[in-house]
């Protein structure tokens, strides 16, 4: 009985797939799966005790902290920042609101490497910003906080658009029944809108977090990069690499990419929560 | 009271919020942005000329585009044939496919490169073997490209490929009923279908191409006037204390992505509808 229906089921209507998915997994294997195995691969031939060893020396504990330190606190900054653009971009209308919107991708289109420059410039003591927070007593450039402001910059569309897309979505007979319920603005914001949108909120967050923690055309500019101090993982690993210490770049590189991975599987946890969520709110 | 309290607090709040918002970006994206300008032309428009014109930054600015040439129609092409290969036939493993389409998307480039010159580097998995055949891939144009290949490799897919998913393969599979042949329905078919999308992925892609900085700076060797790209550039300048240069460098990156978002914004508009 199978074997009546299966030769039909079997043939193929659309054409091509034998082709484009050759091809597909072709590129990708030489592209993609093929380098990153070349540094799975030196991971291994590293061993696990020269591997901690590298990992657990003094310097590259010290980038780690202040990679991780300062992705923090980019990634705070953007979660009000990114929440408070969102929640404008969607809810008022104003003049020049397209352009706003517009201007939420700048950080996208713009090189790392001139974002940095112009930041350095900008926060450096003859700069529009820098001249006054020094005389206030704050120093940006060559500091943790300058590294924060690039990782910053780099990664804050991806909370403003995963927020964006689901306070559009929102039921407002939610929001309706709260006012008429009584309840004031910042009730209704924090018992009604900010639950809905929390799990997208979260997705954006661990996305421009990870960002921030792989940033490095941006940060190289603005950290001074002082080993111990304002030296990042990724430009340590980079260093590594020009002292020809690839075992040095490769574990390095390899703690990042597992950061990386990590996060990438938070994420895509947090998207699936996000969009169960937004069915059952709609 | 009551009745103005509410409305009005909300109002003068929608206010302080809007205000905030746009002094927030006016600092944190706008000024960067303008400053880039401002300091280029900051010694007057010969100066700009002369730094724009000089020998270096025009190598840096002819291998980019080079750069974009190579690497744009291959991630072009490879966007759309994966789409086909995902969105218009079913298989096992489609979305492990997909996954790994999307790899580069969270591995930092900076890492991208050390997978590189871990591979073809002289102390590389395929370092012996192309020294025996006198290829040279790192500090030199192909690395340049194959990384920037990586890390632009699922701009276009990830564009093209939801927008076929939804289409499904009614009109494509009437056409093979009628006797068209694959690269004819694809043509007449699919192509018109997906245009705005494969050119917004497409600008998505060179925008991201032109302005790599960490894969590129792992794999170029940023040897002057040979492996510099002009982000590479922007950073050597700087680093030789000629502000002005690095800024009138780096002021062609910033017009190309201003020119970026203006046709991201129009083709989103198109798109739409």
């Amino acid at each position: 009985m199978t074997a009546a229906t299966a030769p039909i089921r079997a043939k193929r209507v659309m054409p091509g797939f034998t082709l484009s998915l050759g091809t597909t997994l072709l590129y990708l294997t030489f592209i993609v799966l093929i380098p990153v195995l070349a540094l799975v691969l030196k991971g291994a031939e590293i061993g696990p005790a020269r591997f901690w060893q590298i990992v657990s020396s003094p310097r590259a504990v010290a980038a780690f902290q202040v990679t991780l330190t300062a992705a923090v606190i980019a990634t705070i900054f953007n979660a009000v920042y990114g929440l408070l653009m969102a929640w404008v971009l969607v809810r008022y209308e104003f003049r020049g609101k397209r352009i706003l919107d517009a201007l939420m991708d700048v950080p996208f289109a713009l090189p790392t490497a001139v974002a940095g420059l112009s930041l350095t410039a900008l926060f450096s003591a003859n700069g529009w910003f820098g001249g006054v927070l020094e005389a206030a007593g704050l120093q940006v450039v060559y500091t943790i906080w300058g590294i924060a402001l690039a990782m910053a910059f780099t990664s804050v569309p991806f909370v403003v658009r995963t927020v964006q897309p689901v306070l559009e979505d929102m039921d407002p007979a939610l929001e309706q029944a709260a006012i008429t319920l009584g309840a004031r603005p910042w009730a209704i914001f924090t018992r009604v809108v900010f639950p809905a949108i929390l799990p997208a909120w979260l997705a954006g967050c661990t996305t421009a977090f990870a960002r921030s923690l792989g940033e490095f055309g941006a940060i190289v500019f603005i950290a001074g990069n002082l080993p111990g101090r304002t030296e990042i993982a990724a430009l340590l690993a980079f260093i590594r690499l020009e002292e020809f210490d690839y075992n040095g770049a490769a574990a390095i590189a390899l703690v990042l990419l597992g950061f990386a991975l990590v996060l990438l599987v938070l994420s895509n946890l947090l998207q699936n929560w996000a969009s169960k969520h937004r069915e059952a709110t709609r | 009271m009551s009745q103005t309290y509410l409305p009005g607090q909300t109002r003068q709040g929608e206010r302080i919020l809007i205000a905030i918002a746009v002094v927030l970006t006016l600092l944190f994206i706008v000024a960067p942005l303008a400053y880039i300008f401002v300091r280029a032309f900051s010694e007057g428009w010969r100066v700009y000329a002369q730094n724009i014109l000089d020998p270096a930054t025009l190598h840096a600015i002819w291998l980019t585009t080079m750069v974009a040439i190579i690497v744009v129609p291959v991630n072009v092409a490879f966007g759309v044939v994966a789409a086909w290969a995902v969105a218009k036939h079913r298989f096992p493993g489609r979305g492990i496919l997909v996954t790994v389409i999307e790899i580069p998307f969270s591995i930092s480039p900076i890492i991208a490169g050390i997978c590189y010159l871990l591979l073809y580097g002289r102390q590389g998995l395929l370092g012996p073997w192309l020294q025996a055949n006198d290829l040279q891939v790192m500090f030199a144009l192909p690395g340049i490209v194959l990384v920037t290949m990586f890390v632009t490799a699922p701009f276009v897919a990830r564009e093209v490929l939801p927008l076929m998913q939804a289409q499904g393969s009614e009109q494509e599979e009437a056409a093979v009923t009628l006797g068209a042949s694959g690269w004819q329905v694809f043509r007449r078919v699919t192509l018109p279908n997906i245009r705005w999308a494969l050119l917004y992925g497409a600008v998505l892609c060179t925008a991201r191409a032109v302005g790599e900085f960490g894969g590129v700076s792992v794999v170029s060797g940023n040897i002057r006037g040979q492996t510099n790209t002009l982000p590479l550039h922007v950073e050597l300048l700087f680093n030789d204390l000629n502000a002005v240069g690095a800024f009138a460098a780096a002021s062609t990156l910033t017009l190309l992505a201003v020119v970026a978002l203006i046709l991201k914004a129009v083709l989103e508009g198109k798109r739409s509808t």
